[in-house]
């Protein structure tokens, strides 16, 4: 199994942390990672992005020319990697802002309205916890119980009592998630 | 996480250099934030190797105050490096120069970025040939080891700092900002601790550490205004040099066994090169990868080896055509080579690479 994943948004929605708890499931659950961030001048409002590779073999390159899931929370996301996403592969994507839908459809596409469900919960911070978990449920590429480990190594302690509103979370996001 | 006895983390490229310096026992971090690695100094603040090692973490005026921190340093025998990226690294080059005319160990890791000048804060491979050439005046190299990996990163902290004390000379990490900042599993180094005053006495003779009565004073200095003195100098490095390009030169190859066509490339476009490499062999191009791990010494010979019989070879880098000149050298007119890069910050895919080996090389 090798997953190669781009996971791309705007500055400030978690992106890079959301690829870096991927990365840490892998490693929790003995699988090679490489987690590459995009790291121009970018902030809250710009756009970020992340490559996450979880695979059981040796990986090569950590920067990568097509991807097996693409996870797009904004439209110039969508509009950069859409292209970019294997024939076969998986398109994830918020339909908060987008104005222009998906159009492939030699790809499978999802919708996860995480950023309106997350607003729901009256807890923005949770909305990359949301999309992690929609991606759990169409890909599990590591397990919940991964997830849980990664979140107990990545969480400083004090935040330990926050773990399970992110594990809610992931369920939420599992339940939310539909194809298009 | 425990695997084999040996604790697996995932880390930054900058941050692992951080915790295998202090893990390898460095005496002092001497460096000037600049992106895109500041991770290192980062970590160091933040791991406080002052309060267990005894190491020695200073944010200095400037990269000119730094190398000049580590000249010091490492004239008393000290393991002593520092960190920047390219223009920082720019800075640095009289300092490099003065410590290999005097002959002091110092490590330097350049975690590069695109120039010229300030250029930009992407990654980039332009540094090649200022690492390669030694960087400042006079006749000097400095040993270049280029990582392509965290683990990489982590390991060659030692390995520097054990050539630069083998040789008394300036060793260099030469990485790029994909290495830095991309995370990966990485397997740390055991804890050493730093040598102790006696065992500097005894390892390094030549150290500005105190002098004791049975001994003259020794002085390092890179200046000697007798040119017979200055040249048998000159000579006396040379042949230093002779003995590393015989003893240290390091590379790895991948399926070059039974390639027809194969690519050369170092640190962050090895890896990328390596996915162009298993993208070709899946369209059945016989392809294979030439890594060379010290850029200086170059795996000049070795490269020329694995070269006969081949139909051709792409340089791929991170430049606009810098180590194809040391690739041209080795094989010297035998096999064509050709080269491809991204600049500017760019940083190539694999798919680009690939497309390059066919219409360069394989000229379809």
């Amino acid at each position: 199994m090798k997953k190669e994943i781009i996971i791309s948004g705007f500055g400030g929605q978690g992106v890079l942390s959301m690829g870096k708890i991927l990365a840490y499931s892998g490693l929790m659950e003995d699988k090679e990672v490489t987690w590459m961030p995009s790291y121009g001048p970018e902030q809250r409002g710009g756009t970020a992005n992340c490559t996450v590779i979880v695979s059981d073999e040796r990986i090569s390159s950590p920067i990568l020319s097509r991807y097996d899931i693409a996870i797009v929370l904004n439209q110039p996301s969508l509009d950069r990697f859409m292209p970019l996403v294997k024939p076969g592969g998986i398109l994830i994507y918020d339909s908060y802002g987008i104005v222009n839908k998906p159009s492939r459809n030699d790809i499978k596409v999802y919708k996860i309205d995480a950023m309106d469900k997350a607003a729901e919960m009256k807890n923005a911070k949770v909305f990359n916890m949301i999309v992690l978990g929609g991606l759990l449920k169409v890909c599990p590429v590591v397990s919940t119980d991964g997830l849980k480990k990664a979140l107990r190594k990545t969480l400083p302690e004090r935040h330990h009592e926050m773990i399970p509103l992110n594990m809610e979370a992931v369920q939420v996001g599992m339940d939310l998630i539909q194809e298009v | 996480m425990k695997m084999e006895n040996k604790e697996v983390t995932l880390l930054k490229g900058n941050e692992a250099i951080a915790y295998a310096a202090i893990r390898c026992g460095a005496d002092a971090f001497f460096g000037y934030p600049i992106t895109p690695q500041s991770e290192i100094i980062e970590t160091l603040s933040l791991l406080k190797p002052w309060e267990t090692t005894g190491m020695v973490v200073v944010q200095a005026e400037s990269e000119v105050a730094s190398i000049n921190m580590v000249h010091g340093g490492a004239g008393a025998g000290k393991r002593v490096f520092t960190t920047s990226s390219s223009p920082g690294v720019a800075l640095m080059q009289e300092g490099i120069s003065f410590m290999a005319g005097s002959e002091i160990p110092g490590v330097v890791v350049n975690v590069q970025r695109g120039g010229p000048g300030l250029g930009t804060i992407q990654p980039s491979q332009s540094d090649y040939f200022q690492a390669t050439r030694g960087g400042g005046n006079g006749d000097y190299y400095v040993i270049v080891l280029a990582p392509n990996s965290v683990q990489e990163m982590a390991d060659f902290v030692d390995l520097a700092f054990t050539l630069a004390f083998r040789y008394r000379n300036p060793a260099m990490i030469l990485s790029d900002g994909v290495i830095g900042q991309m995370m990966e599993k990485v397997v740390l180094p055991e804890q050493k601790p730093r040598r102790t005053e006696e065992q500097i006495r005894k390892e390094c003779p030549w150290a500005t550490i105190g002098r004791t009565k049975d001994r003259e004073p020794n002085i390092l200095t890179s200046l000697e205004l007798k040119p017979e003195i200055m040249e048998a100098r000159n000579i006396h490095l040379q042949e230093k040099y002779a003995t590393i390009r015989e003893k240290e030169v390091r590379y790895e190859t991948l399926n070059c066994e039974d390639a027809d066509y194969l690519i050369v490339a170092f640190g962050s476009a090895a890896r990328i090169a390596e996915k162009s490499m298993e993208i070709a062999r899946s369209k059945g191009e016989k392809v294979g990868l030439f890594r060379p791990i010290t850029l200086w010494p170059f795996p000049e010979r070795q490269l020329r080896e694995m070269a006969k019989g081949k139909k051709g070879i792409l340089v791929a880098e991170i430049n606009a055509g810098q180590m194809v000149e040391d690739v041209r050298l080795a094989i010297n007119g035998a096999v064509p080579v050709e080269h491809f890069g991204r600049l500017g910050g760019i940083v190539p895919d694999p798919q680009e690479i690939v497309e390059a080996l066919e219409t360069k090389v394989m000229k379809k």
